[in-house]
């Protein structure tokens, strides 16, 4: 007999879809089925069972070699790599529990470590443009109940967030929009002709890298002010339109992407952008939100506000905690060379990070905590692999307009191998022995 | 557990009525004991000293989602702030909007060991809770907004005040709240499309009912449920000239009602950060304080309690639940604005601010705060608050209770300002020569806000049986003449027992405590209607589904402290 869990949540993308449904064992050791997530979703659940799954630790040794190791040694070598180290980066969080951050702030404050997440590659420009001029935004439910013009800026849910339109923003009707995506106006900005884009009521195929100049047009159009003939080789006409239709919903709302936070101008295309929600504010209801990608990003930045004051970045070598992007982030540091040590936790930094960083894991003493076999791993001298979280243990994690959801565990981690949250604690406890304190 | 026995200070103890006599306090296994129970107590020599209970905080904006945003949006907040870890304390910092770790040792250092959050969004409570469990040692519980919630606004439409009794009672439950929270009723709902209801009778857009109906309404659910807070409000049309029309219209609702629970509150409504809402004059330039009608109104019902929500002339981060008002301050002072809305329940905005001595609407304000308390009959009733940290930080209390315990600090003060003798032409503050006691804000801290809370049978006082909750300060009322000696005091505890446990000494923090959550139970006959109006709104409206909306108490809740409250008879 197999039973049928309800209200479970994914822990893959940003969405946090919260109504999954996972037909599991008798014995609660076999995920058979995953009902209503999508393909990445799905696929984050079935890959849990995979039969060729990491189970013990892995140490490479001077040569170069794999070798098993003990869990108590991972341990070990974890708390002496951390608590030898001058300023050792603790990198990654975005796809743990908050309550697995937390012990990892612990291990930080006591080591003098650099936390920092994946913000720091995706939207750590939208969180610094948000400290110039603040963000206008809502909740997804907001969206669903009120909202009936659409924009998605440099970003492809289709794909990247694949239930985003269903459940919150084209597709569903809510309190105040009982014709669903029939009454909504849906505007893509993007210089590819995405899945997203070919079902928009208007695709501005933007020349690349040129957001900032249409993101000021539509100011300027909001506004009424004359506009050139074409801004961003989009023709005035287009702009002018879209001005209008935003302008004439009764709730506007801008999801953006990492085709606008990671190209040109970075942090200052989201200030225009979060500007421009501002402006339509005196005319209608507007509101912008980020379309964060991995399911706790944002949970890691709400525990690193609340603990620290910052949300991302944050430097603790000097006894206080440090925020400067741009010389506290991840990539700075490593490519300046100025960590020497390097702990990686829920991320692959080994597929994101650019070459020059990744050779510098490699340089360095490096954990790599993680269920799979990641790049991360390879260039690491530790790998070891965890429990899923959101599978195979539950904890808090963090949707893309920070609402707090709590993941559901379905099925049991293979005998023998640790929470992320069990492994930290572990950690802590024998950097707290290192450094003699109680 | 350990024992102590304060002796020789001066106490202060309104519910007791010792008015700064020298008494001995005794603490056992964790309360406050008569000194015959001790059997190896450790001395603590308080001669020359103040003893007071634990402060009690009614009203403060310390964790959930507007906090945090304001912390992570405001960098330049933890410029010069930051202490590092030592001993048992974490590495903390921040100004007007500190870190978790932060706002609870600031505040044991100022000697208080409750302190309530008053906004809790409901989908939001379990961040609001995640961020109380790390704020160590003082005890805290939350307020969930209720004054734009959809189930509310169609229950009251329809005059089903049990409905709404039910309704709350489950959402208490569910989002381990403690108290019925309003703001700017109905307004924030209209914000959802960038509209307002300025007034207690504008009436809420596609739900055909006005704040004044839904403050009722509130207002009869919360006595028929019993609950150890009254409801607690902040009003319409908050921060604007002219207003004090509204508060007044607002007060009004409530004449001749009485409290119906059993935990010794007075009052059936709460009404917060009246500083705020005291406001004569139909512009800026005309703005005067209407702090005497307010008091006057206040001091001759006493089924009402406020508090005083003091401007302490800083930088800070206004933050709250009215997003239309955060709306209009940024497009007034231009600076930058976050604003979230909450889907079915509220909203809220936040938008930094500088409360400036040198502009003078900000030294009207800072005089309205004071005056309210100055011309308070019964301190009882009337509590200090920055509403943290709208006007300013309640790391600020200490100041506050500078000013008001000496004429001339206040004079100090409006002599710095440059503006200062327009800010005594608009107000009433230099008229007044009344100084607090220490009794006084004895009251306005500890006594009154536990009364208030439905807490008095566990904090605001040194009586055997309480919780061993006890402040020390240097402080001594018989010799102490410069004002500065208040605030420097007030500011850095000699001693601090949270809970019977020695947590401060000296300005140092000794312990993390063992903080507990509280939160209200109540039970009510079993209501179908109302639990079939929430299956089925969180299948239709809701983006979470109804089974991942609870906050349970394990994980996310330490120490969680259940209040039970009968209403099914
Ligand atoms: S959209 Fe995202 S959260 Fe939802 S099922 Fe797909 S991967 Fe999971």
């Amino acid at each position: 007999m197999s039973k049928i869990i309800t209200d479970v949540v994914c822990p893959f993308c940003g969405t946090l879809c919260d109504d999954l449904e996972v037909k599991v064992s008798d014995d609660g050791s076999k995920i058979e089925e995953v009902y209503n997530a999508c393909v990445i979703g799905t696929e984050k659940f079935l890959h849990s069972q995979a039969t060729d799954r990491l189970t013990v630790p892995m140490k490479k040794d001077d040569a170069g070699e794999w070798h098993e190791t003990s869990m108590n040694d991972a341990v070990e070598y974890t708390a002496q790599m951390l608590a030898n180290a001058k300023k050792p980066l603790m990198y990654g969080w975005s796809s743990t529990s908050c309550e697995a951050q937390s012990i990892g702030h612990e291990i930080a404050e006591l080591c003098g470590a650099v936390v920092d997440n994946t913000a720091t590659v995706c939207h750590g420009t939208t969180l610094i443009a948000v400290q110039d001029v603040g963000v206008p935004s809502c909740t997804l439910g907001e969206v669903k109940n009120r909202a009936d013009r659409i924009i998605f800026w440099g970003c492809n849910p289709a794909h990247a967030h694949p239930r985003h339109m269903s459940r919150y923003s084209i597709f569903p009707r809510g309190f105040f929009t009982g014709k669903g995506h029939k009454a909504r106006k849906m505007i893509v900005v993007d210089p590819r002709k995405t899945d997203t884009a070919g079902m928009a009521d208007i695709h501005m195929q933007i020349e690349q890298g040129r957001d900032y100049e249409l993101l000021s047009a539509l100011r300027v159009a909001v506004r009424g002010a004359p506009l050139p003939e074409t801004v961003a080789g989009i023709p005035r006409e287009i702009i002018q339109d879209a001005a209008d239709t935003l302008k004439s919903g009764r709730f506007v709302v801008i999801f953006f992407g990492m085709g606008v936070t990671q190209s040109l101008s970075k942090n200052h295309n989201i200030d225009m952008a979060i500007m421009l929600t501002k402006d339509l504010n005196e005319h209608t209801k507007a509101a912008i939100m980020p379309m964060r990608g991995h399911y706790n990003v944002t949970g890691s930045g709400e525990v690193m506000g609340w603990q620290f004051g910052y949300p991302f970045s944050i430097d603790l070598s000097r006894g206080f905690a440090r925020y400067n992007p741009g010389d506290s982030s991840s990539n700075d540091l490593l490519r300046r060379g100025e960590v020497d040590a390097v702990f990686v936790l829920g991320s692959d930094p080994g597929a994101h990070f650019p070459f020059s960083s990744v050779k510098k894991i490699w340089d360095l003493p490096s954990v790599c905590v993680e269920p799979h076999y990641t790049p991360t791993t390879a260039v690491s001298k530790l790998h070891v692999p965890v429990a899923f979280v959101g599978v195979e243990v539950g904890g808090c994690a963090y949707r893309m307009d920070a609402v707090p959801i709590h993941c559901r565990k379905v099925a049991e981690p293979p005998e023998g191998v640790l929470t992320d949250e069990e492994f930290l604690k572990l950690v802590l406890a024998r950097v707290k022995e290192i450094k003699g304190v109680a | 557990m350990a024992e102590y026995l304060i002796k020789n200070g001066f106490v202060f103890d309104p519910v007791l009525g010792i008015n700064g006599d020298k008494t001995d306090i005794a603490i056992k296994d964790g309360k406050i004991v008569e000194s015959t129970a001790l059997s190896s107590a450790t001395v603590i020599d308080a001669a020359g000293k103040t003893v007071m209970a634990g402060g009690v905080d009614v009203h403060a904006h310390v964790a959930g989602p507007k906090v945090n945003a304001g912390r992570n949006f405001r960098p330049e907040d933890k410029l010069f702030t930051y202490e590092s870890g030592k001993g048992v304390r974490r590495m903390a910092g921040g100004f007007s909007v500190p870190t978790t770790f932060k706002t609870g040792y600031s505040y044991a250092r100022m000697g208080y060991t409750t302190v309530m959050e008053a906004a809790m969004p409901p989908l939001y409570a379990r961040h609001t809770h995640e961020e109380m469990r790390d704020t160590p040692i003082i005890d805290e519980g939350a307020y969930p907004v209720f004054g734009n919630n959809w189930f509310v606004l169609e229950y009251l439409k329809n005059n089903e005040v049990e409905n709404t009794a039910a309704y709350i009672s489950w959402l208490l439950r569910t989002t381990k709240g403690y108290a019925v929270k309003i703001v700017n009723p109905g307004g924030t709902e209209a914000w959802g499309w960038g509209l307002n209801c300025n007034s207690v009778h504008d009436p809420v857009p596609y739900f055909d009912i006005t704040p004044a109906q839904i403050m009722k309404g509130l207002m009869e659910a919360n006595e028929y449920l019993k609950l150890p807070h009254s409801i607690h409000i902040h009003t319409n049309n908050l921060g604007n000239p002219g207003n004090y029309e509204t508060t007044l219209d607002t007060f009004k609702l409530f004449e001749g009602e009485k409290p119906k629970d059993e935990f010794g509150r007075q009052q059936v409504m709460h009404h917060t950060h009246v500083q705020f809402h005291s406001y004569g004059g139909d512009n800026w330039g005309n703005m005067e304080s209407k702090a005497d009608t307010i008091m006057d109104y206040v001091n001759a019902h006493d089924n009402l309690t406020i508090d005083i929500g003091q401007v302490t002339l800083d930088e800070t981060t206004t933050m709250t639940a009215d997003g239309p008002f955060e709306h209009h301050l940024t497009e007034l002072n231009h600076l930058k604005w976050t604003n979230r809305d909450v889907e079915l329940e509220t909203c809220a905005g936040i938008v930094p601010y500088v409360y400036s001595p040198n502009i003078k609407v900000c030294g009207i304000q800072w005089a309205i705060g004071l005056e309210l308390a100055l011309l308070a009959k019964d301190h009882m009733r009337v509590h200090l608050t920055t509403d943290h940290p709208n006007a300013g930080p309640f790391t600020r209390y200490p100041r506050v209770m500078k000013w008001l315990m000496s004429q001339k600090a206040r004079e100090a003060q409006l002599d710095a300002m440059k503006w200062g003798d327009k800010v005594r032409g608009q107000s009433l503050i230099s008229g007044i020569d009344r100084e607090l006691s220490l009794y006084e804000i004895a009251m306005m801290t500890r006594a009154g806000t536990a009364k208030c809370l439905g807490l008095a049978h566990m904090y605001g006082s040194l009586k055997p049986g309480l919780e061993g909750d006890v402040a020390v300060y240097d402080y001594n009322p018989e010799t102490a003449d410069d004002p500065e000696q208040i605030e420097r005091a007030f500011g850095n505890a000699a001693y601090l027992f949270k809970a019977g446990e020695m947590v401060v000494k000296d300005g140092e923090i000794l312990s993390n405590g063992r903080k507990r959550t509280l939160w209200v139970d109540v039970k009510v006959k079993e209501n179908p209607q109302v639990m079939r109006d929430v299956t089925e709104k969180f299948l239709k409206y809701y983006t979470v589904t109804q089974a991942n909306y609870e906050v349970h108490e394990e994980g996310y809740i330490r120490n969680p402290y259940r209040i039970e409250v009968d209403a099914t008879q």
